[in-house]
């Protein structure tokens, strides 16, 4: 497999695994305290919708846009979605910003759903839309993680075994523990996949904006893919120094709070 | 208009999220990485390299600003 590929998939699996363990949080929440039935049936039509935009999205954009202003706007997008996870495990690591803690937010999700108000009949609206917003909302930040990685690397059915990968290991998981997944180390899984997203939109964005010149074709890196090596190795190291001088000047560590994304 | 609303703050929770400076840092790194591609004769790998330096270089500023007006 290239370096381009193995990126690819690492990070698209990597990164469903973190959405997913978000969602799951949310979905066992709904499910041990208001019931498995309307809770489940909020999942699925999520997971529906989830495949609806992923189909028309990625037909749209490879339809109607040229290569490189692929490259260019998905790059961009990449980019920027890439640094913010990056700022924020930057700002975690040096105890700047809480960290993101599952059982809390497990706890703070019981509560919101044992004080709505309960339903007589077997249909739940509660917990079927609080699943459903949950998985929908993690789930498009997969959505674009995918389609944005198997439309520029053209190789959107390894994107999308990599995510269904993550779901059904997340999915194993959860059955086999029955609690919030808060074992996952998911802010050091989260740096990782912002190393990996801010590397890949740099290289994709920098390629693309040879749309602005005559003939409009890719800008070329030197060596080619393993370009993406070296960036992935600038940005962990300006990261490491972040931390580091940050650290040193941290009033204190901040408690672990539910803190969202 | 209420779905519409939610939409727009959906993508730009999405994009901008939790510091718009981010987004700013990177337009304005690949438009210097836009001027230097159509004004100069510099070689791909050049512009390259200095188109990804000046994201590192933009994001790096961006998070010192973020850093110095939050402290504490």
């Amino acid at each position: 497999m290239s370096a381009e590929l193995w990126g690819l998939v690492l990070a698209t699996f990597v990164a469903c695994v973190v959405e997913m363990v978000e969602a799951t949080t949310i979905v066992m929440a709904m499910g041990f305290t208001r019931g498995w039935r309307s809770t489940l049936a909020g999942v699925g039509a999520a997971i529906g919708v989830l495949a609806l935009v992923t189909a028309l999205a990625g037909y749209a954009l490879t339809t109607w846009l040229p290569a490189s202003a692929l490259q260019l706007i998905i790059g961009t997008l990449l980019l920027i979605f890439g640094l913010q996870w990056l700022r924020k495990a930057i700002l975690r690591s040096s105890h700047r910003k809480a960290i993101h803690d599952e059982d809390a937010i497990y706890r703070d999700e019981v509560e919101a759903a044992r004080a709505a108000e309960s339903t007589s009949g077997q249909w739940d609206m509660f917990a079927f839309i609080v699943s459903f917003k949950g998985v929908l909302l993690e789930g498009m930040e997969v959505v674009f993680i995918v389609l944005t990685f198997g439309l520029n690397a053209h190789n959107i059915p390894a994107a999308s075994a990599a995510a269904a990968a993550a779901i059904v290991v997340v999915l194993i998981v959860a059955i086999a523990v029955r609690r919030p997944l808060s074992m996952i180390n998911e802010n050091l899984l989260k740096y990782g996949v912002a190393l990996l997203l801010s590397s890949f939109g740099t290289f994709w964005a920098v390629e693309g904006l040879g749309i602005f010149r005559a003939g409009g074709g890719s800008i070329e890196w030197p060596g080619g893919d393993l370009a993406i090596l070296v960036l992935i190795a600038v940005w962990f190291i300006l990261s490491r120094a972040y931390v580091i001088v940050l650290r040193e000047r941290a009033p204190r560590p901040q408690p672990a709070t539910t803190v969202k994304g | 208009m209420k779905y519409l609303k939610s939409f727009g703050s959906f993508w730009y929770d999405f994009i901008i999220g939790d510091d718009w400076k981010i987004a700013v840092a990177v337009v304005l790194a690949l438009s210097f990485t836009v001027v230097l591609l159509t004004t100069t004769s510099l070689d791909d790998h050049v512009v390259a390299v200095l188109g990804g330096a000046a994201v590192v270089i933009a994001f790096a500023i961006s998070l010192a600003i973020d850093v110095r007006g939050n402290r504490q």
